[in-house]
């Protein structure tokens, strides 16, 4: 007999079912992306290739005035072809770039020093002084960057205000009278060479200062924990005073806690949209504006949804080899520790 | 002698009391009262940087004049609610109630965290169980899209929530767009996606969704394989496995990932909301 014993059909069909359930389990999910993900990302790669404006929004795609401009939109950003003030697309990212590198070299640090004075055994009132310190994460990030503008007010501000008191501590007369937001003249000329940074970028600093490294010391403070303490008091009986303990026991046991923290407030201060935008709205004549402000305002403003697909899509690689360097860069020193 | 401690050489009373051991552990490192004074004004200081802008508004807010004070105003000087009165009665210039906003803004967030966890599981489980040959494809497939700027995705998900519309041909004919539309001239639009909260609770899954099931795929990798194993033995299939073992076991996770979805979804962000025009639908900002 040449038909299939029915034992033989039972196991076939046992087999596929194996075989296609992780596919059904991923199906929900997949359709749901398929629908609100895949489909806007491959409709903004066709709209890039295009000159989109706001009288296609009717009909989208199927509208009639849609002509294919090739790799213009493409050309236009890497060339400043755009009609937008003070756009150097190398400039931008670098701006970008320095931005995040230098916030989160600020951040790290400071909160580690935070959590390791925190973590001092006997500290009185410890516990009130960590629950203080997290309030920073959770005050709206709008209302953070309107504080802070309201703080950096050139007549009114607070920090104007506070360093008029410091001044005149010192015998100084005027009231000091720093235009923190609207400065063109930058402090330290060389720096960044194609893109002078000018006082709004400090503004924008501290403030980010102030809201980035109660997340680190968070991150800190539960490393810390893990670090037993038997380390601590060998290296007390061997001698080492309390920099050397520092500097050589809890400094590379934080590390593997330290590094996706960093890798992740790397990320959020490269994207930050709500503190440059709400604080300075790109700093004067747009010397502050970073790649994600430069999109939305190429979307909500000026409305070239052609120019602002291709940005987006320029972004989307961007962001996808700075995503594949952290990763490789956090495998590689994964083993390290290990 | 378990440790060594130095002995209290000096006579003088105040350098004594100054070098009182704070720390009330025994045997650990001490704490000299002065260390433990210096910490504490360092401590402060902190607070203090923590606290001004919080103070800040804190003041702004019980006080009830109208425009911007002149000079720094940190400790509230008066409590006037009249702010608070107004916030609650009228907070935009869009005649919606402060309750109606909370409303909205719990319903989208609660909806949006249940939903995008629900999805999440299953496809976590699939990552992190399951052998299969598209595995690593799949899942760069499904992290991709956080690296998408949120802008960048507006414009086409407007355009196709606008398509979907459920209109009122009259004579009591209901056409649900995009596959029937009514006559033209006829048929008044009785719900648009775009511009209902459905719409806007959408586009937020599109980001809750990746960044759940990175979540839940982490936590599902600590869950040690004999249990399954031995359920499997017992004659579970992989279905019995996954609602009766794998589930009530990842409960925690699920809490925490709801949590962090309902938590970044509460705040809103500009790209989000302003796809609905209907003032109804605000939110919080």
């Amino acid at each position: 007999m040449a038909s299939i014993s029915l034992i033989e059909r039972e196991k076939k069909k046992a087999d596929f079912r194996k075989a296609i359930t992780p596919y059904l389990y991923l199906v929900p999910a997949f359709l749901v992306m398929a629908f609100i993900t895949f489909y806007p990302l491959i409709y903004q790669v066709i709209v890039s290739f295009t000159d989109f404006q706001t009288k296609d929004l009717l009909k989208g795609l199927a509208s009639e005035n849609l002509n294919s401009v090739g790799v213009k939109n493409y050309v236009d950003i890497f060339t400043g072809g755009l009609p937008v003030q003070n756009f150097d697309f190398f400039r931008v990212l670098t701006y970008n770039l320095w931005w995040a590198v230098t916030n989160v070299a600020i951040h790290v640090p400071t909160g580690i020093v935070i959590a390791v004075l925190l973590n001092t055994p006997g500290l009185w009132m410890k516990r009130i002084y960590r629950s203080l310190y997290i309030l920073p994460i959770v005050v709206p990030p709008l209302v953070v960057a309107t504080v802070w503008r309201n703080i950096f007010d050139a007549q009114y501000g607070a920090m104007n205000q506070f360093l008029t008191s410091a001044s005149m501590f010192f015998g100084a007369l005027d009231p000091v009278r720093i235009r923190w937001l609207e400065d063109f003249t930058a402090p330290i000329p060389w720096l960044l060479p194609n893109g002078p940074l000018t006082l709004a970028y400090y503004a924008m600093m501290i403030a980010n200062f102030w809201l980035g490294w109660p997340f680190m010391a968070l991150v800190a403070t539960g490393a810390l924990q893990s670090i037993p303490k038997d380390l601590y008091e060998a290296a007390s009986i061997d001698g080492a005073s309390g920099y050397q303990q520092f500097r050589k026991i809890t400094v590379p046991l934080l590390r593997p806690a330290m590094i996706p923290a960093t890798i992740y407030g790397f990320t959020l201060s490269f994207n930050l949209f709500n503190i440059v935008y709400f604080m300075t709205g790109g700093g004067p004549a747009r010397s502050n504006e970073i790649l994600v402000t430069f999109a939305y305002d190429l979307v909500r403003n000026l409305r070239l949804f052609g120019a602002a697909a291709a940005f987006s899509v320029i972004i989307f690689f961007v962001a996808l080899t700075l995503f594949l360097i952290t990763n490789r860069l956090t495998r590689a020193t994964e083993n390290i520790v290990e | 002698m378990a440790t060594y401690t130095k002995p209290n050489k000096s006579n003088n009373p105040i350098i004594r009391f100054l070098n009182i051991n704070t720390s009330r552990e025994v045997g650990g490192r001490e704490l000299p009262l002065w260390r433990q004074i210096a910490l504490q004004i360092l401590c402060l200081v902190i607070a203090a940087e923590v606290m001004f802008p919080i103070m800040y508004i804190v003041t702004l807010s019980l006080s009830s004049r109208e425009t911007r004070p002149s000079s720094l105003e940190l400790i509230p000087q008066e409590i006037s609610l009249t702010a608070f009165k107004q916030v609650i009665d009228r907070p935009t210039a869009n005649p919606v109630t402060f309750s109606e906003l909370l409303r909205n803004s719990f319903l989208l967030s609660v909806g949006v965290g249940l939903v995008s966890l629900l999805i999440a599981i299953l496809a976590a489980y699939a990552f992190s169980r399951f052998k299969f040959k598209m595995r690593q494809v799949l899942m760069v497939l499904v992290f991709v899209p956080l690296l998408m700027p949120a802008i960048g995705l507006a414009t086409p998900l407007y355009l196709m929530m606008n398509s979907i519309r459920i209109a009122d041909c009259g004579g009591g004919a209901i056409a649900i767009s995009p596959f029937a539309t009514c006559a033209v001239g006829l048929g008044k639009v009785m719900f648009n996606l775009r511009d209902s909260l459905i719409g806007v609770g959408i586009a937020m899954v599109s980001t809750a969704l990746p960044f759940a099931v990175w979540n839940l795929k982490g936590y599902l990798d600590t869950i040690p394989k004999e249990l399954e194993e031995a359920a499997a033995i017992d004659g579970a299939d992989a279905n019995q496995i996954f609602f009766q073992i794998v589930l009530p076991l990842a409960l925690p996770q699920l809490a925490v990932t709801f949590f962090l979805g309902f938590i970044g979804n509460w705040q809103g962000l500009p790209s989000r909301g302003s796809s609905s025009q209907s003032p109804n639908h605000t939110r919080f900002r």
